[in-house]
């Protein structure tokens, strides 16, 4: 993995407007994506993880809005272009591949030509016939037969639209590809082959990427960088394998905890209590009311997202510096 | 796959048809009374005088005459193959006129106005609509609803008399009525084409301006749906310029429950004109039906009744022929 660093975004913060207060989605995140990398970004339903994604695509929509922040890609901020730039950097740098797959492509039009357009709207130069040549190689290298192309989205299974949408998110050759829970639509085995099909093709790429999900096991394959996040802040960044090794954060702990394992039979343990409600965050660290180590400055101070060691980071006070 | 869908719909056409001609069969035979002595009684109202014997005689001589001495069965098989062969018998009121004639000569009146206005409202209010769901659309465009909103609530007929109240009683700019000027001879020239136009202007405009609102409330509610689709996001996240997703994924998938709805308007285009037509003076079929309903001309009615069930179903068949190339989901 080189140390190129395709995406580094420096204390994003989204909020959403509501009535009187407005509701901090997304809190003062920073973390850098390296070339050829995968990152997985794993949390609770509301922790922030899709509006995360989408607003780094600057997709995000009213109520939701950009606080703060910068998200540095190719040596431009996404957030500060202009309509017009956004649009030509969408796709051609940034590409997604969207959370329900299911209802991501327009029934009414052929596969061929929503993949077409795309090329189109970027202007490469390209022929129709070296697009449809593209498209066909694209599909192919998918696992997917090049038949699909004159097909209508409803004449394919999940799995294979799932597949066209992998095919659509490298047209372009993006240098970040963003995974919104790419197979969470999906069974278990086509799962495993799809995200197969998604990880060679990034690979092939060199383009970093950024899974997002809940699934551990998935993550566990795929990434090699794992974040938590925990109501719209991230707790802890980790190599994949340390992470599962020794999680830092204690909520990354109890996550491990609650996974089952093959080596061991033992109670599986869940995390106590439930996600605050972002209206009324706890003072202090987020997590203390569900923490079981906590201590009175946790209710007090709101802890960093702090270096633990050379390439790990986590945001809690009683985790100790290590040297690495 | 697709022939069978198209054979499907043929035969459903045909049975419509053959089901709303039985209809129109049954429900003036349930009345009570026959038209013959309905016209007797007509007669006699008149003044006319009628003997015993001789009446009983005028009488089988009618029945004889439009068949209706046979036994029920026949006359249903008769009046079913009539019928089909579009020959929908005479008109008392204008007797030897034919149904038909008088039919095919009102058709292009009522085909040139309110076809033609609906598909306008249908164009301008579908797009209005689009534009008034877009979130990137101007400002302006959402001020419109209140005043669809209004427009759509004020029956046609009333904005009909309210228009020629202005603009053709105190105003003078357009003609009163009718579709032409009367004393001239309908011809194919330029003066002809003006005088109509001139005329046609009042009546299409009511129609037009009562009818946009419909085609634009309700293209705002579909398009606000598919701007939540999942295809839209996708959409955007590719980069396409605002002009192909507004168009190509947002305005066209939106567009699809409009168009059953247009075929539904169109269909009933004849029917609903009744009272523009009479408003205007307008010689359509609205205006026939009207006055053969006034003149008790049974056969005229049942024709002209034939006939509007006759355009919903031509029109819905045209719709469910052009469907699958619009969606092709539906071809199964």
């Amino acid at each position: 993995m080189s140390q190129d660093i395709a995406l580094q975004v420096n204390n994003l913060r989204v909020s959403y407007k509501t009535g009187d207060q407005d509701v901090k989605a997304v809190d003062d995140v920073s973390f850098k994506l390296y070339a050829g990398e995968r990152l997985g970004i794993v949390g609770e339903s509301g922790s922030g993880k899709t509006t995360l994604a989408l607003a780094l695509m600057r997709l995000h929509k009213p109520p939701a809005y950009i606080m703060g922040g910068e998200a540095i890609l190719d040596g431009s901020d996404i957030l500060a272009l202009e309509r017009e730039e956004i649009r030509q950097t969408r796709w051609s740098k940034l590409s997604l591949i969207p959370q329900g797959s299911m209802n991501s492509l327009n029934p009414v039009i052929k596969i061929k030509y929503q993949m077409a357009d795309a090329i189109e709207a970027h202007e490469r130069g390209w022929s129709r016939s070296e697009s449809m040549k593209h498209i066909a190689h694209l599909l192919g290298r998918v696992g997917l037969p090049e038949s699909v192309a004159e097909m209508y989205p409803h004449e394919l299974s999940g799995g294979m639209k799932q597949r066209v949408c992998i095919a659509l998110a490298i047209i372009l050759e993006p240098s970040v590809i963003i995974a919104d829970e790419p197979t969470s639509a999906l069974d278990v085995v086509v799962q495993r082959v799809v995200m197969q099909t998604l990880n060679d093709v990034q690979a092939q790429l060199n383009a970093a990427m950024i899974i997002i999900g809940h699934d551990m096991g998935l993550m566990a394959q795929s990434a090699d960088r794992l974040a938590v996040m925990y109501a719209g802040k991230m707790v802890e960044v980790s190599p994949i394998s340390s992470f599962f090794k020794d999680p830092q954060h204690p909520y990354s702990k109890l996550l491990i905890s609650s996974l089952p394992s093959p080596e061991e039979k033992r109670e599986l343990a869940g995390i106590p209590g439930s996600q605050p409600s972002l209206l009324d965050l706890p003072s202090g660290c987020a997590f203390h009311p569900r923490c079981p180590v906590a201590v009175d400055h946790c209710k007090q101070v709101i802890p960093e997202l702090r270096d633990i060691s050379g390439d790990r980071r986590a945001a809690c006070h009683l985790v100790e510096e290590q040297a690495s | 796959m697709k022939q069978a869908y198209f054979i499907r719909r043929l035969i459903m056409f045909f049975v419509v048809v053959v089901l709303a001609a039985t209809l129109n069969f049954i429900i003036p035979r349930l009345a009570p009374g026959d038209p013959i002595g309905a016209v007797l009684e007509e007669l006699r109202a008149r003044g006319a005088s009628t003997g015993g014997d001789a009446e009983d005689e005028i009488v089988a001589a009618y029945r004889a005459r439009f068949g209706l001495d046979q036994p029920i069965y026949i006359q249903y098989f008769r009046f079913l193959f009539n019928t089909l062969r579009f020959d929908l018998g005479h008109s008392i009121s204008y007797y030897p006129q034919k149904v038909e004639a008088a039919l095919l000569r009102s058709l292009p009146w009522t085909v040139g106005l309110l076809a033609i206005s609906t598909v306008m409202s249908f164009a301008a209010g579908s797009f209005f609509g689009a534009m008034m769901a877009w979130p990137r659309a101007p400002g302006f465009m959402r001020r419109f609803v209140p005043m669809f909103m209004v427009l759509s609530a004020v029956p046609y007929y009333l904005l009909g008399l309210i228009l020629v109240y202005i603009f053709a009683f105190v105003m003078r700019l357009l003609p009163l009525g009718g579709a032409y000027s009367s004393g001239t001879v309908p011809e194919m020239d330029l003066d002809f084409l003006l005088d109509v136009v001139k005329h046609g202007v009042l009546p299409a405009l009511s129609i037009v301006l009562t009818s946009v609102g419909f085609w634009a409330l309700g293209m705002r509610g579909v398009m606000v749906t598919v701007l939540g689709e999942d295809y839209l996001t996708l959409a955007e996240a590719k980069g396409l310029p605002d002009r192909r997703i507004f168009f190509a994924y947002a305005m066209r998938n939106a567009l699809l429950p409009q168009v059953t709805s247009l075929a539904i308007a169109l269909g009933t285009v004849a029917s609903g004109s009744v009272l523009v037509e009479v408003v205007f003076n307008y010689p359509g079929i609205g205006w026939l039906l009207y006055n053969a309903l006034r003149s008790s001309d049974y056969y005229m009615v049942q024709g002209v009744t034939f006939f509007l069930v006759l355009t919903v179903a031509v029109s819905v068949l045209i719709v469910d022929m052009i469907y699958p190339l619009l969606d092709p989901r539906i071809e199964r």
